[in-house]
């Protein structure tokens, strides 16, 4: 039923594997690419072009679709990734102060990878954890009751030759 | 289909009950104003432009997707409609860059035409003047994302009508783009059969026909009804 990519890279028959357990039914797409990010972590036109094929979808339907959504990255991500919720009641808790502490500290904008590709700022319009306000998702692990110093602790192994 | 009575602008109306409002109320020469819908394709209700008031409900109905119903009343043009179409369409115009005295489509446009039905005489809302580009790749066809009001008239014929489905809209909110395949110059887009529908359907001069300066492109919008009667129902009227 489906071709094998290529590449031969493994990931892809994991994807297949995810692909073949929805049948290949076109109303999997947002299912299928969210396992594509998980296994890729991003999502690169070769991708999207592969799961279009299998699926019997055209490519800019599914383009259209992940670009809708944005929990779906089209660069890749760095080793860390730190989200900062900046919905209303994070924001009115100090949000903003969390996000120009990690820009300064790492030199770089919400919304992108570091150069060196250790780390990427991201931000979200609430992640659905208001009574934790302000909160940061730290490599997919919420803390919530967060300051500037709290935040720059947790992250401290993040930058250079310490493990987390 | 069994008939239905409704009333619409205080005219008595018998119309199928398959119909939306839309349709009636054109069959009554009764105009509605619309942007999105075309004949030929289906509805998706997107501009909002062709809204109405069902007496008995306090929320506008998009006469597009509305199917007509038994002792329906309906108005179509209140001081309320009026002036939330005219809303519309400012918000349209301060949205991209819709510059008409230099738009390959002055003239032919629905867009400008729309303003002037309305009313329009000023935009009251601040302009975004967003960074758009021109993708003039493909051989035949452009697009100008600066004229581009999202209406999915080109998505929705080449789905429909062509059945390539090259376009598609990606993003969402301010960011949204009309995109061929996998968001590449049109020109590369290999799910395009250059069929040139889109660029008929469009309202606007988004899509033009390369070559053509300002208010050249003129747009054969029947073209579409032509086609799809012709394959739905074996005749050719044109």
């Amino acid at each position: 039923m489906t071709d094998a990519h290529p590449s031969g890279d493994k990931r892809f028959k994991l994807l297949d594997a995810s692909m073949k357990r929805y049948q290949f039914q076109p109303d999997a797409l947002i299912e299928v690419l969210h396992k594509a990010q998980d296994l890729f972590g991003h999502l690169d036109h070769d991708l999207l072009l592969y799961i279009a094929r299998n699926l019997k979808l055209p490519p800019s339907r599914v383009y259209g679709v992940a670009t809708f959504y944005h929990l779906f990255s089209f660069t890749p991500k760095g080793e860390h990734t730190c989200l900062l919720c900046l919905g209303t009641a994070c924001y009115v808790k100090g949000a903003a102060k969390l996000q120009a502490t990690l820009e300064k500290q790492w030199d770089l904008k919400l919304g992108d990878t570091r150069s060196d590709g250790k780390m990427s700022l991201l931000g979200a319009r609430c992640v659905g954890a208001c009574g934790l306000a302000p909160v940061a998702v730290l490599d997919g692990k919420v803390s919530g009751n967060l300051n500037p110093e709290a935040l720059l602790q947790l992250v401290k192994g993040w930058d250079g030759d310490g493990t987390r | 289909m069994n008939s239905i009575t409704l009333t619409i602008d205080g005219k008595l109306i018998s119309a199928p009950g398959d119909q939306t409002i839309l349709e009636a109320a054109r069959e009554n020469d009764i105009h509605i104003p619309t942007l999105c819908n075309l004949e030929g394709i289906s509805a998706v209700g997107a501009c909002r432009v062709c809204l109405v008031e069902v007496s008995g409900s306090n929320r506008l109905a998009p006469s597009c997707l509305t199917k007509v119903a038994e002792g329906m009343q309906v108005q179509t043009a209140t001081d309320r409609l009026r002036e939330y179409r005219k809303m519309i369409v400012e918000l349209l115009f301060a949205e991209r860059n819709h510059i008409c005295s230099v738009c390959v489509a002055n003239g032919n446009c629905e867009l400008q035409d729309l303003a002037v039905t309305v009313g329009m005489d000023h935009v009251r809302y601040e302009y975004q003047y967003p960074s758009c580009s021109v993708d003039v790749t493909h051989k035949e066809f452009g697009v100008d994302h600066n004229r581009c009001i999202l209406c999915t008239r080109c998505v929705r014929v080449c789905d429909e009508v062509e059945g390539a489905h090259t376009w598609d809209v990606s993003g969402r909110g301010m960011q949204s783009r009309v995109i061929t395949d996998l968001n590449q110059p049109w020109g590369t887009a290999t799910s395009c059969t250059s069929c040139g529908k889109c660029v008929q359907a469009c309202p606007t001069g988004a899509l033009f026909r390369q070559g053509s300066t300002v208010a050249e492109m003129k747009k054969d919008r029947e073209l579409l009804d032509f086609l799809m009667t012709a394959r739905e129902k074996k005749q050719w009227i044109g």
